[in-house]
Formats: C-alpha cells, sequence, structure tokens
C-alpha cells in the first residue's frame, strides 16, 4: 500500500479515537437535555470539578485547606494517606451524586416550569460557582491524574500494523481505553433509558412534566437522577481528559469542543453523540492532514464549528435529532 | 335522594348499585392571591358512580379537578379519600393512591408510540427497579409482558389496535382524547378524573367517547367524575352533578333535580336583575 494511503489511514483511526474523547462529553449535554430541555453549560465544569475532586480525594488532599489555613492560621495540606484508584473513582462518583442533590434542592426545584432560557442562564451560573468552588476546594494548580490507565503509544498495535502493512500506525493507549469505555457507557445508557422503569419516567419527563405528575411520577426523582448520570459522565469525561492532559482549567473548556458534536448529532439522542463526536475526530484530523498545509494549518481549531455551520444550514435538526413538526 | 354525606350507597334510575363515599371534598376553598377560584364547596364522590361537575366557563370547574388530582393545594378545607384525610400531596403521590387524569388541553408523551404513552400509566406498578432488571433479566421481562397484556385489554377495549405504533404527535384530536383516557385507564384506577373529555370533538366522536365512558364504568366498576360544558352529554352520563358558579356550588344532584333547579336555570340562561 502507498505510503500517504497508510498514513491517511493511522490519521483516520487517531481521529476516531480523538472523536470518542469529545462523544465523552457530548453525552452528559444530551443526557440532561433530553429529560429537561436544559442545555447545561455547566457540563464541561462537572467534568473539571470531578477531576478535580477525584485528584484530591486520590492523593488525600485536604478540601478547603487555603481556607482552614487561613481562618485558623494552620498549615494542612493533606491528610497524608493515598487512596488506591478504584476507591477514589467511587467516592468522586458519591460527590457528583451528592452535587446532583444539592443543585436540584437549591436551583432546579425553584424554577419548575419556568423558560429554557431562565434554566440556562441558572447553568451558567452554576458553571462559574462550580468552577470557584473547585479551586477553593482542592486549589489552583495543575494536577496530574493517574488512576493506572495505560498512556503512551501502544507497541503491540505498532508492531502488527508494521508487521501487515509495512508501516507502524501511532495509536495512544489511552484512545483505546477510552474508545472500550465510550462503548460501554453508551451501550448501558442506550439500554437503561429504552428498557428500564426509571429509564422510561426519564423519557416521560422529557416530554411534558404535567403528563408525568398525572402518572404518579416524581419530577424530583428523575432529575436528581439525571443530574446524577450526567455528573458520573463527566467523572468519565474528566478521567480521560484529565490523564491526558492534566486537570487544570482549560478541562472546562473541552465543553465547547461538545458543541458542535451536538450539532451534528442531534441534542436529543445518545448515539448521536457518539456518530458526531466520531465525523468531528475524523474530519478534524482529516482535513488538517489534507487541506491543512495549503492553508498553513492549525484548521483543528475551526474546522468543527465551520461543519457545525453547515449542518445549521441543510439539517438543523442534526442527524439524529427529533425533528419539531408543529400542526398549524 | 339524598345528596351530601349519603354514607351508605344509594340504587340509581337504571338500576345500577352504588357503593359507599369514595372521596369527599370538605368546605374546599382556593384562592390565588385574591382571586377565589373556589368558594367553600362540598360534595362527594361515591365509588362506582359517574359523577360530573358542570358550569359555565371559569366557574371553578377546572381548579376542583385540580385540587382532587393534587396539582392544586386548597388554601382551606379537607380532601378525604377512602374517609382518609389527604394531607398536602404533590400530584404524584396523588396518582401512585389510585387517581388518574386526563387534562383538557391534552398533555401526552408526544415523542412516544401510543403503546409506549399507554404503558407509562403502569409505570409507578411496575415492581422491579434498575438493579433488579439489570440482574434477573427474566423476572423483569415476565413483568413486562404482564403489565403489557393489560394494557392490550385497554388498547382493544378503546379500539386503538390499528394506532398501537404510531408516534402520538402524529393521531388527530379525536385520537388523542382516546391515547389520554387509555394512559389514565391503564393505571386501574380508583377514581378517574376527566377534564372535558369531549371538548372540540365532531358529535361522532363525542358519541364514541360517552360509550366508551358509560362501558368503563360498567365494565371495570371504574369511579368518574368528569367536567363537561355540553349540558346534554352530560345529563345523559352522569348519576349525579355538581353545578358550580362563580366559585360556588349552586346545584348539587341527580341530573333531573338540577335540570329543574333555579338557581342552575338562571347560572346557564341569564337572569334579568332587577
Amino acid at each position: 500500500m502507498p505510503e500517504q494511503l497508510l498514513y491517511a489511514m493511522e490519521v483516520t483511526l487517531n481521529g476516531l479515537m480523538a472523536g470518542v474523547m469529545y462523544s465523552l462529553v457530548a453525552l452528559g449535554f444530551v443526557l440532561i437535555f433530553k429529560a429537561s430541555g436544559v442545555f447545561n453549560y455547566a457540563q464541561g465544569v462537572l467534568a473539571l470539578f470531578a477531576a478535580l475532586t477525584l485528584v484530591g480525594l486520590q492523593n488525600g488532599q485536604v478540601p478547603f485547606a487555603h481556607v482552614i489555613n487561613a481562618i485558623f492560621d494552620t498549615n494542612l495540606h493533606t491528610f497524608g494517606w493515598k487512596l488506591p484508584a478504584l476507591l477514589a473513582i467511587l467516592l468522586a462518583a458519591a460527590v457528583m451524586v451528592l452535587l446532583a442533590i444539592i443543585i436540584e434542592r437549591l436551583v432546579l426545584k425553584h424554577l419548575v416550569s419556568q423558560a429554557p432560557i431562565i434554566l440556562f442562564m441558572a447553568t451558567i451560573g452554576l458553571a462559574y460557582f462550580l468552577e470557584g468552588l473547585g479551586d477553593v476546594m482542592w486549589g489552583a494548580d495543575i494536577k496530574k491524574l493517574d488512576v493506572g490507565l495505560p498512556q503512551g503509544i501502544s507497541d503491540t498495535i505498532e508492531s502488527l500494523t508494521d508487521r501487515w502493512f509495512g508501516y507502524g500506525f501511532f495509536i495512544d493507549n489511552l484512545d483505546i481505553v477510552a474508545t472500550l469505555v465510550a462503548v460501554v457507557l453508551v451501550a448501558s445508557l442506550t439500554l437503561f433509558s429504552q428498557y428500564s422503569k426509571q429509564g422510561r419516567a426519564l423519557r416521560a419527563v422529557a416530554d411534558d412534566h404535567q403528563a408525568a405528575l398525572s402518572v404518579g411520577i416524581s419530577l424530583r426523582f428523575i432529575w436528581v437522577l439525571v443530574w446524577s448520570i450526567a455528573g458520573f459522565v463527566a467523572l468519565v469525561a474528566g478521567i480521560m481528559w484529565g490523564t491526558k492532559s492534566g486537570v487544570q482549567f482549560s478541562l472546562s473548556l473541552i465543553a465547547l469542543k461538545a458543541l458542535p458534536v451536538l450539532m451534528l448529532g442531534g441534542f436529543t439522542s445518545i448515539p448521536g453523540a457518539i456518530v458526531g463526536g466520531l465525523i468531528i475526530g475524523v474530519g478534524e484530523k482529516l482535513f488538517e492532514f489534507s487541506i491543512g498545509p495549503m492553508v498553513g494549518g492549525a484548521t483543528e481549531n475551526w474546522f468543527a464549528y465551520v461543519l457545525a455551520l453547515l449542518f445549521l444550514v441543510f439539517r438543523p435538526q442534526g442527524l439524529f435529532g427529533e425533528k419539531i413538526i408543529e400542526r398549524v | 335522594m339524598p345528596v351530601s354525606h349519603a354514607e351508605e350507597g344509594y340504587v340509581t334510575a337504571d338500576g345500577r348499585q352504588i357503593g359507599g363515599t369514595l372521596m369527599e371534598l370538605r368546605n374546599i376553598t382556593l384562592r390565588f392571591g385574591g382571586v377565589v377560584a373556589i368558594k367553600d364547596i362540598s360534595f362527594d364522590i361515591h365509588d362506582g358512580e359517574i359523577r360530573a361537575i358542570i358550569g359555565p366557563n371559569g366557574a371553578g370547574k377546572s381548579s376542583m379537578l385540580n385540587v382532587i388530582s393534587g396539582f392544586y393545594i386548597p388554601t382551606e378545607g379537607d380532601v378525604y379519600f377512602k374517609k382518609v384525610k389527604r394531607g398536602p400531596m404533590k400530584p404524584y403521590e396523588v396518582a401512585r393512591l389510585g387517581i388518574a387524569r386526563t387534562f383538557q388541553n391534552i398533555a401526552l408523551f408526544d415523542g412516544m408510540s401510543v403503546l409506549d404513552n399507554i404503558m407509562t400509566g403502569r409505570l409507578t406498578m411496575i415492581k422491579s427497579g434498575l438493579l433488579s432488571q439489570a440482574i434477573w433479566y427474566g423476572a423483569a421481562a415476565r413483568e413486562e409482558y404482564q403489565h403489557r397484556e393489560k394494557v392490550e385489554r385497554i388498547i382493544d377495549f378503546l379500539e386503538i389496535q390499528n394506532i398501537r405504533k404510531t408516534p402520538v404527535g402524529r393521531l388527530p384530536y379525536g385520537l388523542k382524547k382516546r391515547v389520554e383516557l387509555a394512559r389514565a385507564l391503564a393505571a386501574e384506577p380508583k377514581l378517574l378524573l376527566l377534564d372535558e373529555p369531549m371538548a372540540g370533538m365532531n358529535v361522532e366522536e363525542k358519541e364514541d367517547m360517552s360509550r366508551f365512558i358509560l362501558d368503563l364504568n360498567d365494565e371495570f366498576g371504574t369511579t368518574i367524575c368528569l367536567i363537561e360544558h355540553d349540558m346534554g352529554v352530560v345529563m345523559d352520563l352522569s348519576d349525579r352533578v355538581v353545578v358550580m358558579d362563580y366559585g360556588r356550588k349552586i346545584g348539587d344532584g341527580t341530573p333531573d333535580e338540577v335540570r329543574n333547579n333555579q338557581d342552575v336555570i338562571d347560572a346557564y340562561l341569564g337572569v334579568a336583575h332587577d
């Protein structure tokens, strides 16, 4: 096979893997949008907060150490223990559930049957609040996250492809793990929303609040459930991205990359979030590979948004979104 | 006919035996700020009867239904269900007590099929939770099958077999009303509340709906409380009628009694003030 084609294949594969990472973030958006019609601006910050909490728990950091030290003139930093990764992940997941309950109590409960724009504004407020809370609780420095996921170029794949094609593919182990995790996550979420009792209730709430109440569904329970799941998905995304590029403020900005993914896949479709992410991942890499050199590179910064814009013109509901037809 | 607080049942004109009190509303007042929507109304609903609430526009009928179904909490007064006083409850808690309802301006899950919509009516009855559904798949599947069987019976009963898989959003108005009724029935309610079940229907659709209401009362013994504008329909369907006007109760009794009540005639036909 010609070198050029093999290289394009490698780029495509890498694009698919990068796309999975976008999809992981987009998933969280879709979940909350489906269940409450709210575009959750805070999803990216949720991922950051989850990752910060995970690192903090793992390293036995004292939460609010700076505040405590300033008030009581102490010099606390860590408890002096290190938690095993799995335990820390479980605890972080518990913290995300707790956070969901608090968000429902303090914010959502008071905004029942308000216009979506109001709820959207509330999530913007929430995003900034969580960003600050994360800083105050765990400190603002860049942290390294290591929960034992394999990282670096996969030797197996390199040697295999080298034997087959005479050209070794460079594929990151972490991307492979992220892909597997995303597959499991999407499969279980789809099964959950299609076949479980709570999944049905969730879809009902998404459609009509009053009708949902009249068949005995508690809106508040469903909201806590949805935000817990979104928090869990944020934790997964936070682990993947945090392992890849460190836990820092910019983690919350990956949410911006999820937007074009959502426009492609449709805001209401779980498979859409995945396919959208893959298309953007591959498209971005291939575009940079083929057209990039002609326009001076750095196309990855804008390609996704232009693609999303085109979609808005020709297929505003996205690939898998529900087309809303109003009877006049 | 003794109207209020008749503890024991009675026999209707067409010879059906009606049971004791299922629901009782005592001195219900509902205020929104300075507006009094319902003023000191008491009445009861007996087990197995078809009870209607009628009145001109803005009389407070829908508010009354919302009080019964828990969507509004009365400012004053008490609600008794099965002789037990009901505290302030959320609508979903009321639904779980066995009180199902439909809405004046149809509230269905537009994104779901007719079948899925009706299945949601049984959500609270599904025992197997998230974990058990994942682990004991067989048991959950069996339970699903049982619920499905009940739902199919309702679908047959309401003659909507051929639209089973259709997304609800695509249905015409009359059928949507029927699907909403099916969803309420799926919960096997003790008390079924219908908010203007025939509003906006043509004569044929009205006749169908009337037949369904009579049949389901007859076959399943469901107690029904309905609101309706169409006087003719109400008088034919119901065993007893409450008449409201400007938030007050101005009449209560069998259709014949109500028809001959001077206050009711005045409210409906208007009266010359001197």
